[in-house]
């Protein structure tokens, strides 16, 4: 089906469905009068704004990647240094362990986690490196055995697959961290890949890596943890560069375009917040922050 | 089709969860559309239960089995999963030892084994911030340098005897600490750090979305 490739009907049944239907829900609310009682929350059109305009502008830069258009991306060291550290688990015929964060699978950098574990699992199974990827829920555990397997499966190595190389360890936080912990202690991963949220046992996780002497890459969008994985780790990516390292890694035009996007929205902010800066200075700020308070 | 179906239910289920954000609930079914979703979330969860308890069953089994590296601690988590999910299915009715409620053999592992482990893990950390702290900062560079300067006057000024110390060199110091490192620089950077990592978070929720991205399912 066309849709199924990313790039057909489906970002424009999006794009129309946002674009016509809810601002003419919005306005037939207008009309009544009755804020109270009415369908649309008329409250949160300024997110409704942001997002077309956010759609719009990551659609825009997706399709002039599908055309052909040279899209510059900065280096990141964390992402280049991933194939390296197989290579070295490699050499020192140990293995790579992958840990895609403590959350569920609803959560968006569990999903970012996974996606960067199909490429790590694509680089394991080319080298034939042992993996092992510790979960914490049975979600992310069937997610996870989907996407290994599909490495495999794609490097032609699907009879090294072994269905124990994501495996769930425990449910409670420190029960999985003293469980992996065990783990590097007594078999000494050359490699410790952490990519996902994190909360209090990121730094348990990630001294005892270092004590294990493996090299550790980590990646987390939870702020608190970034200065425990910045000391203890050897690369680290903050923020946005966890969501971007899929795009990264796999290079595919399509979803550097959403990068660029991203970018582009950024760039929107900061002269966003500039000009507060100037109105809340002159103190004629009232109506411009009024554009912004959410609910 | 291994693909369409997943890329449709990505959609409809992101579509569902948008418009119940924009959608009153109190008056219109599309609002309450979210709680529903998430019980969804919630039952399906249920079902993949079973594949945990399987698998964990499944690889501490076979290491037990064949004696491998560290097969006693696997061995100890067989037992203690069987220990506290035995009694706790039993009904309450043949014993007041089973079940989950208070008294029982669930509620006595849970409070005097499980709960002081979490308790232990916990504190440890202390110990390893104190080991990663003194490897961030060694003053090796200008950067390390003005990170060791900046982090001694916060730890000084979180503790009673340090601000104490602080307010002794200059009686504004530590009003000046919280004003310009926590609530200045600290904040300034938290928050670029924040909205950076929204607008990833935002593009690669509509890249899942609009089936544009789909490393999540191993393409």
């Amino acid at each position: 089906m066309a849709f199924s490739t990313g790039s057909g009907r489906l970002p424009f049944i999006f794009l129309i469905l946002i674009i016509l239907i809810m601002p003419v829900l919005s306005f037939a609310q207008a009309d009544s009068g009755d804020t109270a009682n009415s369908y649309f929350r008329i409250e949160r059109i300024n997110a409704l704004v942001a997002m077309i305009l956010f759609s719009v502008v990551i659609l825009i830069y997706t399709r002039w990647a599908k055309a052909g258009k040279d899209l510059f991306i900065r280096k990141i060291n964390g992402l280049d240094e991933v194939e390296e550290a197989v290579g070295r688990a490699t050499e020192m015929g140990k293995p790579v362990l992958f840990v895609p964060g403590l959350q569920e699978i609803d959560e968006i950098e569990t999903i970012a986690g996974i996606s960067i574990l199909g490429r790590v699992a694509r680089i394991t199974a080319r080298y034939e490196t042992p993996l092992l990827v510790p979960v914490r829920y049975p979600m992310v555990l069937a997610a996870g055995q989907e996407v290994v397997q599909q490495a495999y499966i794609e490097e032609g190595k699907a009879d090294s697959y072994n269905k124990d190389i994501v495996r769930y360890v425990a449910g409670e936080q420190f029960a999985f961290t003293a469980t992996v912990n065990g783990f590097m202690m007594r078999e000494r991963p050359a490699t410790n890949i952490y990519m996902g949220a994190f909360f209090a046992e990121s730094l348990l996780l990630a001294e005892t890596g270092n004590a294990a002497g493996s090299i550790q890459i980590a990646g987390t969008a939870q702020p608190a943890q970034l200065p425990f994985f910045i000391a203890a780790c050897d690369y680290t990516l903050m923020g946005e560069e966890l969501y971007a390292a899929s795009a990264y890694l796999s290079r595919e035009p399509l979803l550097l375009g959403g990068l660029k996007g991203q970018d582009w929205m950024k760039v929107l902010i900061i002269i966003l917040i500039l000009l507060g800066i100037i109105l809340v200075s002159a103190e004629v700020s009232d109506w411009y922050l009024s554009m912004f308070e959410s609910v | 089709m291994k693909t369409t179906v997943p890329v449709i239910a990505a959609f409809l289920s992101g579509f569902v969860m948008l418009l119940a954000f924009f959608f009153n609930p109190e008056t219109s079914f599309l609002g309450r559309l979210e709680p529903e979703v998430l019980s969804w979330v919630t039952i399906v969860g249920g079902f993949t239960l079973l594949l945990g308890v399987v698998s964990i069953i499944r690889v501490n089994y076979s290491s037990v089995k064949r004696k491998s590296s560290g097969w006693g601690y696997k061995l100890a988590t067989l037992v203690s999963i069987f220990a506290m999910a035995i009694p706790a299915i039993f009904p309450v009715r043949w014993s007041s030892l089973f079940g989950t409620g208070t008294g029982s053999i669930y509620d006595w592992l849970f409070n005097y084994i499980d709960s002081p482990m979490m308790s232990t893990m916990f504190a440890m950390l202390a110990f390893y911030i104190a080991s990663a702290a003194f490897r961030a900062f060694r003053a090796r560079n200008a950067e390390a340098t003005l990170l060791l300067i900046t982090a001694t006057l916060v730890m000084l000024w979180r503790v009673p005897m340090g601000e104490a110390l602080l307010q002794g060199i200059h009686g504004n110091l530590p009003n000046l600490i919280n004003t310009y490192i926590m609530n200045g620089a600290n904040m300034a950077v938290q928050r670029g750090i924040i909205i950076g990592a929204a607008l990833g978070a935002a593009a690669m929720s509509l890249r899942i979305m609009l089936g544009i991205e789909r490393t999540y399912m191993g393409k």
